[in-house]
């Protein structure tokens, strides 16, 4: 799927994010495209809120693979007023801007992404190809039927597709592959000490942008992050499982789902995820 | 659009290590798809909560959710409207209807499934369509008071078009009939002569009752004259058409055998122009041996391939032999359907993407002339003399619709004289390509007999498409 998207588009681009779903994405186009490198960048929208060991994975990563990296940045946007601070502080939902017009800078018509449908339930109706307009809106009521494994990216200028190749994935068969095939990933996915206080049902990070309010206490814990995004936004779970064998254990006798244990902004309501689709999120 | 539908909730145990180790080794090996269809009131809804329910695939965070908005809308406590689980969209959970098609993954010990849920209401040949053409098998629900209406009809002929390989109907309701052997004969037996006339050789019929659990994980001590398996059962013992067969860990002799033979559709050609991968790069012997490194890369489609094979090209039909295999990045001595793999050839050919790779000695005949049965899937109608665009396999050309034959009465199950094909239709139409393509007949093989309709300027599916024989 990932050489069908190469072969009928002129300029795709790999959103990468160092989260564990754009890790096996680029990994699964290493493969394919072996022994040569991967025939396209890599593109990070950057929300200036990042954890700096995923920073310095993303770097490292690209590095070791030899392609480049394209970097949007939310700060630029804030700094020169094209975005403002939201009052929550989280910056996940400003990453949209800086991503469609990264898009159009690159005259990107393919976007790899590694969304999953198990993710969530807005999610679940996504196709594997998804054609944006020019707006980059998804307009879930009106989506190509999915058919045999026959995939019509056909798309007139100005329109993109998002491509998921890991849609019918999920969060245990992501682990089980990264474990089997022995992939890097960003130390936060395994269990360290954290300075971390307790808000929403979750254990957030003590940071520069996430700073905890005066009633809520810090303490250290055991902790590991089932997903990793804005840091403002991203919560951690208790967890020993400092080993992918024991990740992968931990995972499938789970209760929660990974969004909903770990993502303060997908709580906002039950469409917050279509929301932000619509207007062009991944 | 479920009435309020109490599922009493049953502790069952934690899943435990043996589920892990069964799914530690990989995916694919196990995996099944299927499809469920059904009318508004059948309790679709129901069954599917019920089945994601008792195999816990719904965690506690959705569970709250559901339950939360269920209170909101009045539901007593306790009490689940399953819909929400799966009416992922703002507009679905506000006019409670399903719209588009829903994806659900859940995992018993043995396998991984995934269930295309397919809303029967609106659009429904659409959306029959979509999770029928990747589907193991078809559960259509069948509201055990009302017998085989003209819905059930029509989803089982669209079923038997679309040569689903397992097709099971659920006669639900069992409950509110007694749990009466009576009621389910008259309704197996219905069912069997709609399904005898459609053609449709594999036909599980089975009584259950989603509400209340009967039949659908466990067998039902209240429906002892049935002395089937439960669906659950069912669906983890069906033979899983096609990506089972590939399991990457076992030798392919191993595997059962393929009786079709290998097609390739060539998705392109790979020549490491953007140089080698850093880590080959860093190995002078291996940089070396790869510096002119040349593979048609693609799926296969059907059959097996080994090094040392021959081999033939659509169109040109020249002849060649495998001189190398790569899956996954690896190379190796032989891969079979679907592996998606690159292959080397003995000789420099001019290969290119939408060529196809056959075992030699089985190049299919190209043709201009189709015959094909088409799903109408877009708003548009179509019509003679309408220019379209054909994709099949990798190949995409122009195309002329040269003549409408006939729709087909889902009501009566016969072909009429037709003049267009209106959305939902399903007709036989004559397109004219304008290059060769290597169709083969559906009922042959589902990958070589079937294509999408485009749209030549805004790219819209515009239908679905099986080439008859």
């Amino acid at each position: 799927m990932i050489r069908e998207v190469v072969a009928e588009f002129e300029r795709p681009v790999l959103l990468f994010s160092g989260g564990k779903d754009s890790v096996v994405v680029l990994h699964l186009a290493a493969k394919a495209f072996a022994p040569g490198k991967v025939p396209f960048p890599v593109l990070h929208v950057d929300t200036g809120h990042n954890f700096p060991e995923v920073i310095a994975f993303r770097d490292e990563t690209v590095e070791r693979l030899g392609i480049r990296l394209e970097v949007a940045r939310v700060q630029d946007y804030i700094d020169d007023g094209r975005l403002s601070e939201r009052a929550d502080g989280t910056r996940n939902p400003l990453q949209t801007l800086p991503l469609l017009d990264a898009i159009a800078a690159g005259r990107h018509d393919a976007v790899f992404g590694g969304a999953r449908r198990d993710e969530d339930k807005a999610r679940a109706k996504e196709r594997i190809i998804s054609l944006r307009d020019e707006f980059g809106q998804w307009d879930p009521r009106n989506q190509r039927p999915e058919l045999w494994s026959l995939y019509n990216g056909r798309h007139t200028p100005g329109q993109h597709v998002r491509a998921f190749p890991i849609s019918n994935w999920t969060e245990l068969d992501v682990w089980s592959y990264i474990e089997r095939e022995s992939i890097p990933l960003p130390p936060l996915y395994f269990a360290h000490e954290r300075e971390v206080y307790a808000r929403d049902g979750m254990w957030r990070p003590v940071g520069p942008f996430s700073p905890p309010r005066a009633d809520e206490a810090v303490e250290v814990r055991t902790v590991r992050y089932r997903t990793v995004g804005d840091m403002s936004c991203t919560g951690a779970v208790e967890s020993d499982a400092a080993d992918l064998a024991a990740i992968v254990a931990e995972v499938a006798v789970s209760t929660l789902t990974e969004r909903g244990a770990t993502r303060a902004d997908d709580r906002l309501s039950e469409a917050a995820m279509e929301d932000r689709k619509k207007d062009g999120y991944f | 659009m479920s009435a309020a539908t109490r599922i009493p909730v049953v502790e069952r145990p934690s899943t435990g290590s043996g589920t892990v180790n069964e799914r530690d080794e990989t995916r694919t090996p196990t995996l099944f798809r299927f499809a469920t269809a059904g009318s508004v009131d059948d309790g679709k809804s129901t069954l599917v909560g019920r089945l994601l329910h008792d195999s816990k695939a719904i965690l506690a965070d959705q569970l709250e959710q559901v339950a939360r908005t269920s209170a909101e809308r009045g539901f007593s406590h306790g009490a689940f409207d399953f819909a929400l689980l799966t009416d992922g969209l703002r507009a679905e959970r506000e006019q409670g209807i399903t719209i588009d098609v829903a994806y659900r993954y859940f995992s018993t010990g043995s396998r991984s499934f995934i269930l295309a849920d397919c809303p029967g209401h609106v659009q429904y040949t659409r959306n029959m369509v979509t999770g029928a053409t990747t589907a193991d098998a078809v559960i259509v629900l069948v509201d055990g008071r009302k017998g085989v209406l003209e819905q059930t009809r029509r989803h089982l002929a669209v079923v038997a078009l679309l040569r689903v390989p397992h097709v099971i109907v659920a006669v639900n309701k069992i409950d509110l009939v007694g749990f009466s052997q009576e009621a389910f004969d008259a309704v197996a037996s219905q069912a069997g002569a709609v399904a005898a006339d459609l053609g449709i050789d594999d036909l599980h019929v089975l009584p259950v009752s989603a509400l209340e659990g009967d039949n659908i994980v466990e067998p039902s001590d209240r429906t002892p004259w049935y002395d089937g398996p439960a669906l659950l059962e069912l669906l983890e013992t069906l033979p899983a058409a096609d990506v089972s067969r590939y399991d990457p860990s076992s030798p392919v002799d191993d595997r059962a055998t393929d009786a079709e033979p290998l097609r390739l559709p060539v998705q392109l050609v790979l020549r490491p122009q953007g140089g080698l991968s850093p880590e080959v790069a860093a190995d002078p012997a291996e940089s070396e041996r790869l510096r002119d490194y040349r593979a048609v890369a693609g799926r296969i489609s059907s059959g097996t391939v080994r090094v040392g094979d021959r081999v033939e090209i659509f169109p040109s039909g020249i002849a060649t032999t495998v001189t190398g295999i790569r899956s996954a990045g690896v190379e190796v001595d032989a891969a079979v359907a679907p592996q998606s793999v690159s292959l080397e050839f003995a000789d420099d050919l001019d290969t290119a993407r939408g060529a196809l790779v056959v075992a030699a000695g089985t190049l299919p005949a190209g043709r201009r002339d189709v015959d094909a049965e088409l799903f109408q899937l877009d708003a548009r109608a179509l019509t003679p003399g309408g220019r379209v665009l054909v994709k099949h396999g990798t190949t995409t050309v122009q195309a002329i619709v040269a003549q409408i034959e006939s729709r087909y009465d889902l009501d009566t199950l016969t072909h009429e004289p037709a003049q267009t094909l209106q959305t939902n239709d399903i007709g036989r139409v004559r397109l004219r390509l304008a290059a060769d393509l290597p169709l083969e007949p559906y009922s042959t093989s589902r990958h070589g007999g079937s294509f999408l309709v485009i749209h030549p300027s805004d790219g819209a599916t515009l239908a679905a498409g099986i080439a008859l024989a």
